[in-house]
C-alpha cells in the first residue's frame, strides 16, 4: 500500500444478477480507519456491494482494489478482509474460542498467539469466561460479540459488517452502536457497515452512501445528508420531511424539502412574509416534541415538529395557526 | 400431580402404547416365535423341532417339555467353526462394503445438497430411481455385468485395459460391488439431509477467515455431517450383515455370509433350531451399534442443551 492509496477503491463496479444491475457502475473509496455505512432500503444492492468487496460476488465489469492491490480475481480466503455475517454464521460445533481462533489457526499462527489472541478479543467483546460455551448456549447478544470477536481476531485492516444490529431487540441495538463504535475507535480497524436503519447509519458512521438501484445517491457525513439530501429519494429516506411541489414549468427546480423540526408554528402571523395561514389537522405528542399536521389554505399537509419546552401552550385540533418558514430551511431538489 | 396432568400423562401413554403395540405384535411376536424354536431339539417331522408346548397337553407334559428345552443350538453354533467364520466374514464384508458406500455416496450428497434448490429434488428422484424396480432383478443384472463375458470384462478388453476377464463374479467382490450399488441411496439420503441443513454462511465464514474450499470441507462440512454419516453407515452396515440375496447371486460357493448360512441350515440342512438360534445372534449383534448410535445421539443433545 503506497502512501495515499485509499484502503478499498471501487473502480466502476457493475454486478448483474439476470436483467438486474444489483450494482450499476459504482465507483467509491474507502479510508483506512473510518467507519463508513451503506444505507439503502432492502434490494438496493448495499449488501452485493460489500460481498464484492469479501470477493463471494464478483463483478461483471468494473475493478475492486484492496490496500492498493488489484483484488477483483482474488478468491475471498485469500483476501485481507474480514465479514460479520449477519445470521453471525457461527460454527456451531466449536465453542467460542475455537470460533474466534479459527482464522488464526488458517494463518498457521502459534498456540500461544493464539491463546493471548482469543484471551484478548474475549476481553474487547467482555465475553471473559465464556470461552468454552457452545454458540447454542448463547444469547443473541452474546453470539453477536462473539461473531464480532472472530471476525477481529485477525486484526484486518477493513472489517465489513452485514446488518450487524438487525437480529438485536431495540434497547440491546442501542447500547451495541455505541459500543461498536468504540471498538471500532480503540482499534482503528475501517469499519464498513450495511444497514437498512438511517438512524443506525448517522449513530455510528463518519460517512454515509446511500444507495438507490443499485446506484450511490449521495456521499457524505450523516449531517452533510441531512442538511443537504441530493435527491428526493435521499431526502425522504434520511428523517421526516415535507416535499413541496411546485409547478413552474421550464426551471430545472420541481420541489423543496423542508425538515419539520425547522418550520415554526406561531398562533398569529406577525407581519411575516414567509408565515402562511393553517389549521391544526392533527398531531402527536411524542414526549419531548409534538408532531403536528397543519393544513394550509392551499391544502397542502405539513409536518411540524414543536419540540415540549414548556411555557407555551400546545395547539388542539382544530385550532388556527401561522406557520412560518425561514428561507435557509427550504433545501431544493433537483431531482 | 393435579387431575388435567393425570389426563395429559394418560394421553402420553396412549401415544407411546400404539407404536409399541404394533412393534410387539409385528417385531416381538415373530421373535418370540424364532426364540421358541432355537431352544427346541431338531427333530425329524413336519415342522422340524421338538414342540415346546401344545394346549392340549396337561402340567405334567408342558414340564416335560420345557426341561426338554436347552441352549444346545446356542452352544452348537460357537462349536461350528462354519457358523464363527461367517459371522466374522459377513461383518467384514459388510464394514468394507459401508467404508465404500460411504466414500462413493458423499461427493454424490454434496454435490446434490450444493446443486440449485429447483435441480435438487429431482437429482433426489434419480438416486431413489431404482427402488422402481425389483431388487432382484438389479441384482441379476449385475450378473450380466460382473460376469467373465459380462459387459465390464467386455469393455475392459476392448479398450486393452486388461488382456484377461478380471473374474470379479462369484467373489467377495462382487459381493461388495453389489452391497454398494443397492444400499447407495440409504447411505446418500441422510448424507443429503445432513449436508443439506447447512447453513451456506458457515462456508463464506469459513472462506472469509482464511481456509481454503479443501479445509473448510475438512473443519466444517464433515464435521456437521457426522449425524449422516452415523445414521447412512448403520443403514447399510445393519442389512448388509444379514444379507441374502447378493451373495447368494454375487457370491462364489465359498462364499461365507450369516444369511447364506441361515438359509442353509432353514431349508436344505432343516435345522431350524440352530438356524434360529443363529438368527437371534445375529440380532442381538446388530444391537449393539444401534445402541452405541443411540448413546452418541443422546451425549449430542445433551452437550446442545
Amino acid at each position: 500500500m503506497t502512501q495515499g492509496d485509499p484502503l478499498v477503491r471501487l473502480d466502476r463496479v457493475t454486478k448483474r444478477f439476470g436483467d438486474v444491475a444489483a450494482v450499476d457502475d459504482v465507483s467509491l473509496d474507502i479510508a483506512a480507519g473510518e467507519f463508513f455505512a451503506l444505507l439503502g432500503p432492502s434490494g438496493c444492492g448495499k449488501t452485493t456491494l460489500m460481498r464484492l468487496i469479501a470477493g463471494f460476488e464478483q463483478p461483471d465489469k468494473g475493478r475492486v482494489f484492496i490496500a492498493g492491490v488489484d483484488m477483483t480475481d482474488v478468491p475471498p480466503h485469500r483476501r485481507p478482509v474480514n465479514m460479520m455475517f449477519q445470521s453471525y454464521a457461527l460454527f456451531p460445533h466449536m465453542n467460542v474460542e475455537k470460533n474466534i481462533a479459527f482464522g488464526l489457526r488458517q494463518e498457521r499462527a502459534s498456540r500461544a498467539k493464539i491463546a493471548e489472541r482469543v484471551a484478548e478479543m474475549l476481553r474487547l467483546v467482555q465475553l471473559e469466561g465464556l470461552g468454552k460455551r457452545r454458540p447454542d448456549q448463547l444469547s443473541g447478544g452474546q453470539k453477536q460479540r462473539v461473531a464480532l470477536a472472530r471476525a477481529l481476531a485477525k486484526r484486518p485492516k477493513l472489517l465489513l459488517l452485514d446488518e450487524p444490529l438487525a437480529a438485536l431487540d431495540r434497547k440491546l441495538r442501542e447500547q451495541t452502536q455505541f459500543e461498536l463504535k468504540e471498538v471500532q475507535r480503540r482499534l482503528g480497524t475501517a469499519f464498513v457497515v450495511v444497514t437498512h436503519d438511517q438512524e443506525e447509519a448517522s449513530v455510528m458512521a463518519s460517512r454515509v452512501a446511500v444507495m438507490r438501484a443499485g446506484r450511490l445517491e449521495q456521499i457524505g457525513t450523516p449531517a452533510e445528508i441531512y442538511a443537504r439530501p441530493a435527491s428526493r429519494f435521499v431526502a425522504e429516506f434520511i428523517g421526516d420531511i415535507n416535499i413541496l411541489k411546485r409547478d413552474e414549468e421550464g426551471t430545472r427546480e420541481i420541489a423543496t424539502a423542508i425538515r419539520p423540526e425547522r418550520i415554526l408554528l406561531e398562533s398569529d402571523a406577525g407581519g411575516s412574509p414567509n408565515s402562511l395561514a393553517g389549521i391544526v389537522d392533527d398531531l402527536a405528542f411524542r414526549g419531548s416534541d409534538t408532531l403536528y399536521r397543519v393544513r394550509l389554505e392551499s391544502g397542502t399537509i405539513l409536518r411540524v415538529l414543536a419540540a415540549n419546552s414548556g411555557g407555551r401552550d400546545a395547539y388542539r385540533p382544530g385550532d388556527r395557526v401561522h406557520v412560518r418558514i425561514p428561507p435557509e430551511a427550504c433545501i431544493p431538489l433537483s431531482h | 400431580m393435579g387431575p388435567a396432568s393425570n389426563v395429559r400423562s394418560g394421553r402420553n401413554w396412549l401415544v407411546i402404547a400404539l407404536p409399541y403395540s404394533w412393534l410387539l405384535l409385528f417385531f416381538l411376536a415373530p421373535f418370540a416365535l424364532v426364540l421358541k424354536i432355537s431352544l427346541s431339539q431338531s427333530a425329524l417331522s413336519m415342522p422340524p423341532y421338538a414342540p415346546v408346548f401344545d394346549w392340549s397337553d396337561d402340567l405334567r407334559a408342558i414340564i416335560e417339555k420345557l426341561s426338554a428345552l436347552s441352549f444346545d443350538s446356542f452352544a452348537g453354533l460357537f462349536n461350528d467353526s462354519l457358523y464363527v467364520e461367517s459371522y466374522v466374514s459377513s461383518v467384514i464384508i459388510a464394514a468394507i462394503a459401508t467404508i465404500l458406500t460411504l466414500f462413493v455416496a458423499y461427493p454424490f450428497a454434496l454435490a446434490i445438497a450444493r446443486s440449485s434448490s429447483k435441480l435438487r429434488p429431482i437429482l433426489i428422484g434419480l438416486a431413489i430411481a431404482p427402488f422402481w424396480t425389483s431388487f432382484l432383478i438389479r441384482v441379476y443384472a449385475w450378473i450380466m455385468i460382473l460376469k467373465d463375458e459380462g459387459l465390464l470384462n467386455r469393455f475392459l478388453l476392448s479398450i486393452g485395459l486388461i488382456d484377461a476377464p478380471l473374474g470379479i463374479f462369484a467373489t467377495n467382490t462382487a459381493i461388495v460391488i453389489g452391497i454398494v450399488y443397492s444400499y447407495l441411496p440409504f447411505m446418500l439420503l441422510p448424507l443429503y439431509a445432513a449436508i443439506e441443513a447447512q447453513d451456506p454462511a458457515l462456508l463464506e465464514a469459513a472462506a472469509d477467515l482464511g481456509a481454503s474450499p479443501a479445509r473448510a470441507f475438512l473443519r466444517i462440512t464433515l464435521p456437521l455431517s457426522m449425524r449422516g454419516v452415523v445414521a447412512g453407515s448403520l443403514l447399510v452396515f445393519i442389512p448388509a450383515v444379514a444379507e441374502f440375496v447378493i451373495p447368494d447371486l454375487l457370491g462364489g460357493s465359498d462364499t461365507l455370509m450369516i444369511g447364506r448360512t441361515l438359509w442353509n441350515d432353514f431349508f436344505l440342512n432343516r435345522d431350524w433350531p440352530a438356524a434360529s438360534a443363529a438368527a437371534i445372534v445375529l440380532l442381538l449383534l446388530l444391537v449393539a451399534p444401534l445402541l452405541v448410535y443411540e448413546r452418541v445421539q443422546l451425549q449430542d443433545q445433551e452437550a446442545r442443551r
